[in-house]
């Protein structure tokens, strides 16, 4: 019976099923950060459990550390210390490897795990971060869970979990140069809600997919959990195996033969496909407060279609019929685990060099992680970012969100490379447009959302 | 934990649909390493005018006293959707609420729930909105009771059945700790493993950092 790349990965590491209908995984990589995983790690010591692999598990610190430069473990985060403190204490005692603060590795745990070889194909992986499913863009079986999950698994090297159905998002077509991954995302999310995928797991498939660069698909695969997927997937190929060479953690001789097969079968059934027309993605921003609710950067406001819809405009100041390529904006942020790895910079910079940032805007670049950073700086990119105006930051989570201690002024505007506008995600009042990297560039030089093609 | 078979309360209804994690509590109220002290910073965003004083928005719900101690959330689709944080069932489940009522929910926090006692009962939406209807006509008398081994809401004379995967219904009716329960199965977790290892050797790390 042909099988789905979901269902092949499920199937592999099933060790039993029980009559409720919950089937036990086995965890090949349990993935901690000091937000969440702390917690999991106290709580295992206060009753006295071990962790049943510790060589199989790591911990970064992202969420909580400082980004500005000459950071220490000191955070303006009310807390933020003891959460950096106690998270590194715990990873000590149980021998996990920690990607610490000065570490010259350290950075975003899902980057991270990427970079460092932890995600592989064909292994699955937990960590207590719903954006874990960026992961299955190398073809891992990557499941974001909480922090009481992550502490089972930390025990057990195992995960209670039902099966989840297999959906297909296939994606035909060439992407316009002006579109990127991002915007695919948003255009997806956009069309199909933001419980679009109703808790199944989503590959993307299709000649647009395949042609993107892997951190694009791993761009793609992180707003999968904006699409309310249980986790994100892309049939691994020659680009991820040539990506994943040579990695700390992965192995000396790629298991080829075995991560060949890791694709759909012919002929295997999908609960549900979508079908989206690359060439009908264009720049993208949003405007409310999901994910869902946006438009192309040329467009206008819609008329809302609910009481979410107008609660969303009064929030983000905006009425129906504004011109988004309008809308003046205070902030500039590109940074997070979705779009600040080197590809995303590159994007951003080539947008940036020989111009300024408009008078009046707060422009903010936080590199995903430290070799990001430091392969940045090797070409020169973090000389255009700060000729341009833009604050040039050590990695972390940083201004995706407000934890109390950095952040914006309630009611100003912020264009984000990030993945979520909630209300109040990057502080009280604070209007959130989630948009590429090359958006967020351009729309900091004119200080208006903007493509790079109105500048 | 506490098992949980049946529970009957004030219902506060709380209809928009997406209500993520970040509305549940935001980040800059997660001040400690810990699962506790988390009540005050529940929908700290709506729940205060200003929530640095804590000075409470009488608009929102759960300050108006006819809510006083509710325990049951009336919420809409895709209720939780967003960070993994735990902190929002924690939050949640430390300011009193047993139940959270919704047409679908995020999947990670459906599972935080089951790992903290906190029932997410999946009802349709035209139904949960008529149970709203009939709670905001005298939400302190009409109360809702949630039947956790008949899988049903009673609202009055009227009855609602609701979702719930057997598993998860198993879990919080019996209250297990789930990390005995899956331990009980050590020797099948090791043998899958060696299986695992000898198959694909280069799955396996070196212990220690």
């Amino acid at each position: 019976m042909p099988r789905t790349l979901f269902d092949k990965l499920w199937d592999s590491h099933r060790i039993a099923s029980d009559e409720s209908g919950e089937d036990l995984l086995y965890v090949d990589r349990v993935c901690l950060h000091e937000r969440t995983g702390g917690i999991a790690l106290e709580s295992l010591e206060a009753r006295g459990l071990p962790v049943r692999q510790p060589g199989q598990a790591f911990c970064t610190m992202d969420h909580v550390v400082d980004t500005r430069p000459g950071r220490g473990d000191r955070t303006s985060i009310p807390g933020g210390e003891a959460f950096i403190a106690r998270t590194r204490r715990g990873a000590r005692a149980f021998g996990i490897r920690t990607f610490d603060i000065g570490d010259a590795e350290q950075g975003i745990s899902h980057v991270v795990s990427a970079e460092q070889g932890i995600a592989l194909p064909g292994l699955s992986l937990v960590c207590p971060d719903s954006h874990t499913c960026t992961l299955g863009a190398l073809g891992a079986l990557a499941l974001g869970v909480g922090t009481t999950e992550a502490e089972h698994a930390l025990a057990t090297s195992t995960l209670w979990l039902a099966r989840p159905a297999s959906r297909a998002v296939v994606v035909d077509g060439v992407l316009d140069s002006g579109a990127s991954a991002k915007d695919l995302a948003l255009h997806l999310i956009a069309e199909h809600g933001a419980d679009g995928a109703e808790g199944a797991a989503v590959e993307f498939r299709g000649s647009a997919v395949r042609a993107l660069d892997v951190e694009s698909r791993m761009t793609l695969c992180n707003m999968a959990v904006e699409f309310a997927a249980a986790t994100a997937l892309i049939a691994p190929d020659a680009k991820v195996f040539d990506y994943v060479m040579g990695r700390a953690h992965a192995p000396p001789e790629l298991p080829l033969d075995d991560w060949r097969r890791l694709r759909s079968d012919d002929g295997a059934r999908f609960e549900r496909t979508i079908r989206i027309d690359a060439a009908a993605v264009d720049a993208r921003v949003t405007w409310g407060t999901s994910p869902a609710q946006g438009a192309g950067v040329t467009g206008r406001v819609p008329a809302p279609r609910d009481g979410d819809a107008q609660r969303a405009l009064d929030y983000a100041g905006l009425s129906p019929g504004d011109l988004l390529s309008e809308v003046p904006v205070d902030a500039a942020f590109i940074g997070s685990c979705t779009n600040a790895r080197l590809s995303d910079l590159r994007r951003a910079a080539a947008v940036l060099r020989n111009r300024r940032v408009a008078p009046g805007v707060a422009a903010i670049c936080v590199p995903a992680s430290t070799p990001v950073k430091r392969a940045a700086e090797a070409e020169g990119l973090d000389r255009i970012f700060r000729d341009a105006g833009f604050e040039w930051r050590e990695s972390g989570c940083s201004l995706c969100f407000y934890a109390g201690g950095e952040g914006f002024a309630p009611g100003q505007r912020v264009i984000s490379t990030t993945n979520r506008n909630f209300e109040g995600r990057q502080g009280p009042g604070v209007r959130s447009h989630l948009a590429s990297p090359a958006v967020v560039a351009a729309s900091a030089i004119r200080g208006r959302i903007s493509t790079p093609g109105m500048l | 934990m506490e098992p949980f078979t049946r529970h009957t309360g004030v219902a506060a209804p709380l209809l928009k649909a997406n209500i993520d994690t970040d509305a549940i509590i935001p980040s800059r109220e997660m001040r400690r390493v810990s699962r506790h002290g988390l009540a005050e910073g529940l929908f700290a965003n709506w729940r205060y005018a200003d929530a640095g004083a804590r000075r409470p928005d009488p608009t929102f719900l759960l300050n108006q006293s006819a809510y006083a101690g509710a325990s049951i959330l009336l919420g809409g689709a895709n209720f939780g959707c967003g960070s993994s944080r735990e902190h929002a069932v924690w939050a949640l489940a430390e300011f009193g609420m047993r139940v959270v009522v919704a047409p679908s929910f995020g999947a990670i926090f459906q599972k935080n729930c089951i790992a903290n006692g906190l029932l997410p009962a999946v009802v349709a939406e035209g139904e949960v909105n008529a149970l709203a209807r009939w709670v905001e006509s005298d939400p302190a008398r009409h109360r809702l009771t949630v039947d956790l081994v008949e899988t049903t809401i009673h609202a009055g004379t009227g009855k609602t059945p609701f979702a719930i995967a057997e598993a998860h219904r198993f879990r919080l009716i019996e209250g297990l700790d789930p990390i005995r329960y899956t331990l009980e199965r050590a020797d099948e977790i090791a043998e899958f493993e060696r299986e695992r290892f000898a198959a694909h050797p280069w799955v396996r790390l070196p212990e220690g950092a």
